[in-house]
């Protein structure tokens, strides 16, 4: 047990479970690191972090405050596609309610309407997301940074052939300003709709975005506690990281 | 009919090397001027060529397969610049030919990578191949890790006599079913080390608070397995005999590619039609030395120096896990150039608790602030944080006076700390 954790259990100010969506297929770009920060930064807010998991197959967890999935493979979205259909009301339903979610290039094209790969077939999304993908020969790879109206400047590394379009259900998570983002037509990148940020970014997106990481716990205090009363986490080396890699080329 | 590429080729050769130039100059220029020049040379050696490929752990096999077929009396040809593409083999060719440009060797084992790899087999089918392994890196190069599965497989498909492949790790062992023409042989671990080399479908479920998923079931028998590993020695077992030996080799990972080696070469000195002397080849084993900067170890004032290259999370968490922290001081360096890797993200896919009792003295590189973020989350103190990588080595050197030390450090900043010591220490060069 860390001190973080032995002071958490002691004067815990509530419980947020955290469910990471498909982590055994869905976790190819450091996408633990998103799950971690969660949990860290639970604790350092003074609440107590529970984490599950949820994989093909298994019996999806009770009173889940908080949802984060990540990237996978064409083989990982193959594995899950059936499986993802299945909770696909469930998961539709949570989200209407509100509550916060994070899905990371995989499952945030999954998320959306469909996606029609490369190869041909068309892999159907659960709709939570008025977008949709169509995977290229292009594969969209490098350093990223947008500006967010509701997160300020947020980087990332961004590695995808699936090109995303946005519909009129949902707003940018933000405006490119080096890399793709989304595709490589429009400056659009990841898509915000109730309390579900999408992204296509990992390197991982949490660790140096600690402003989205804060929405999502905020969020699921509130929704659960009525109101969230934050910590004081160190941010130093967040910003010192996101000055570094803001001056890394492309 | 004489030809000039041989002469003009070492000329250029020469003359790179003068200008303190990189290795595959010559190689480019060869390739230009007789394309053919690196099939027809390799293609005289009367026991062919093989092919080293995989993620983790080429340099060093390689290594390890050319001391083994020297000591069953073969010469062998080798990359051992470490210039993995197929211009560093032309170019290590020149070196090699005399000026007719023939080869004095029986046979030629290089390292290759993936996609450098592909390339040369489509040029020079190969007689045997070696597949290590196939792991989370260079994910901005190649994309997916199927991808990167897809170009050893090609390698197999190209290969003519026998393909060597990773039993543990079902990306590589699957390459059996999709390739019919080679003979197929395997190198494996016994089950009760199966849990200590995470495949890369592992890597997730490994991590802390998860629940381990489902043995892939070793049904294919090994010709090489790996029973044992100590501190300083090893268990082997082939032929039905299990064989005790000293190592000089550090790292568990290293210790596994050791039984690669050993199928390989026993292999191509089973069809050379000598006797494999298992004595020798056990022996000139035990005596392999780690390949620069793969747990080589440099003296500085006094005390060992251990260079430990990370490129990828599961080479970072073997690291970890092959070379305990306590007692020694260590320093972390991490660089984000093409050579490295470009996306940090890999960081978060390795666990560094095993550093929390004795903290981190340095961190470095252009990235060392995502290292400091990294290990902030993991709860392991850390002192200064300099992305000068030659401020940061010497304050490391300055603060760990009379403690054994070592480096944590990607592929570029390996090199940068080699060559600032260089300045202090005695390291081989490798050119």
């Amino acid at each position: 047990m860390t001190p973080a954790e032995d002071t958490a259990l002691h004067a815990s100010k509530g419980t947020i479970r955290v469910l990471q969506l498909y982590p055994r297929d869905m976790n190819i770009y450091g996408d633990w690191g998103n799950a971690l920060v969660l949990r860290q930064r639970l604790l350092w807010h003074g609440y107590t972090p529970e984490l599950l998991e949820y994989n093909v197959g298994d019996d999806f967890p009770e009173d889940v405050d908080l949802i984060v999935g990540g990237g996978g493979q064409d083989s990982g979205q193959t594995v899950i596609q059936d499986d993802l259909q299945a909770r696909g009301e469930q998961l539709r339903g949570m989200a209407e309610d509100g509550t916060p979610m994070l899905v990371i290039c995989g499952l945030y094209q999954l998320f959306g309407k469909f996606f029609k790969t490369k190869a041909g077939p068309v892999i159907p999304g659960i709709g939570i997301l008025d977008v949709e993908t169509v995977g290229t020969d292009e594969r969209l790879i490098g350093n990223v940074a947008l500006t967010s109206p509701e997160f300020g400047e947020i980087m990332g590394y961004e590695n995808h052939s699936g090109q995303t379009s946005l519909g009129p259900g949902v707003e940018p998570l933000g405006t490119v300003s080096k890399g793709a983002g989304n595709n490589s037509k429009d400056n659009h990148e990841g898509a915000r709709h109730r309390n579900v940020v999408a992204s296509y970014l990992h390197g991982s997106l949490l660790p140096k975005n600690p402003a989205i990481a804060d929405f999502l716990i905020r969020t699921a205090v509130e929704r659960k506690y009525g109101t969230f009363v934050p910590g004081t986490p160190d941010d130093d080396f967040a910003r010192l990281a996101r000055e570094h890699a803001a001056r890394r080329p492309r | 009919m004489f030809s000039f590429t041989v002469p003009l080729g070492k000329l250029v050769r020469a003359v790179s090397r003068l200008r303190g130039g990189g290795s595959a100059l010559p190689g480019l220029v060869v390739e230009k001027i007789d394309p053919g020049f690196m099939q027809r040379t390799l293609s005289s050696l009367p026991h062919g060529v093989a092919v080293v490929s995989g993620t983790n752990g080429k340099t060093t096999t390689t290594k390890m397969v050319v001391e083994l077929l020297e000591s069953q009396g073969l010469k062998v040809f080798t990359n051992r610049t470490g210039s993995n593409f197929t211009r560093g083999v032309a170019a290590a060719l020149l070196g090699e030919v005399d000026w007719r440009g023939r080869l004095d060797a029986d046979v030629a084992v290089l390292e290759l990578d993936e996609a450098h790899a592909v390339h040369f087999v489509n040029k020079v089918p190969p007689r045997y191949c070696l597949l290590l392994n196939v792991l989370r890196d260079q994910l901005d190069r190649f994309g997916e890790i199927d991808t990167t599965a897809m170009l050893l497989q090609r390698i197999a498909e190209r290969t003519t006599g026998t393909v060597v492949l990773n039993r543990e790790d079902p990306r590589v062992a699957r390459i059996a079913g999709a390739i019919s023409g080679p003979e197929v042989l395997y190198f494996g671990l016994d089950e009760s080390l199966r849990s200590t080399f995470p495949n890369d479908d592992d890597m997730r479920t490994a991590a802390p608070g998860t629940s381990p998923q489902g043995d892939v079931p070793a049904s294919q028998a090994a010709d090489v397995v790996l029973r044992r590993v100590g501190t300083d020695d090893a268990d082997f077992e082939f032929d039905g005999t299990r064989v005790a030996t000293h190592m000089k080799l550090r790292g568990v990972y290293n210790i596994f590619n050791a039984a690669a080696a050993l199928v390989l070469a026993r292999t191509i000195t089973g069809a050379s039609g000598r006797p494999g002397d298992a004595a020798k080849l056990v022996k000139a084993l035990s005596e392999v030395a780690p390949a620069f900067g793969r747990g080589e170890s440099l003296t500085v004032d006094g005390q060992p120096l251990e260079l430990v290259l990370v490129k990828n999370p599961s080479g970072f968490r073997l690291g970890l896990k092959s070379f305990p922290a306590k007692g020694y001081a260590s320093m972390i360096a991490i660089n984000d150039n093409y050579a490295d890797g470009r996306d940090m993200s890999w960081l978060w896919d390795v666990e560094f608790e095993s550093l929390r009792e004795d903290g981190v003295e340095v961190l470095t590189g252009v990235r060392a602030y995502d290292m400091a973020l990294r290990l902030q989350y993991d709860d392991v103190r850390f002192g200064s944080v300099d992305t000068d990588i030659p401020a940061a080595l010497a304050e490391f050197i300055r603060g760990s006076a009379g403690k054994p030390k070592r480096v944590f450090c990607t592929y570029t900043a390996m090199l940068a700390i080699r060559r600032e010591l260089s300045k202090i220490t005695t390291v081989e060069v490798v050119s």
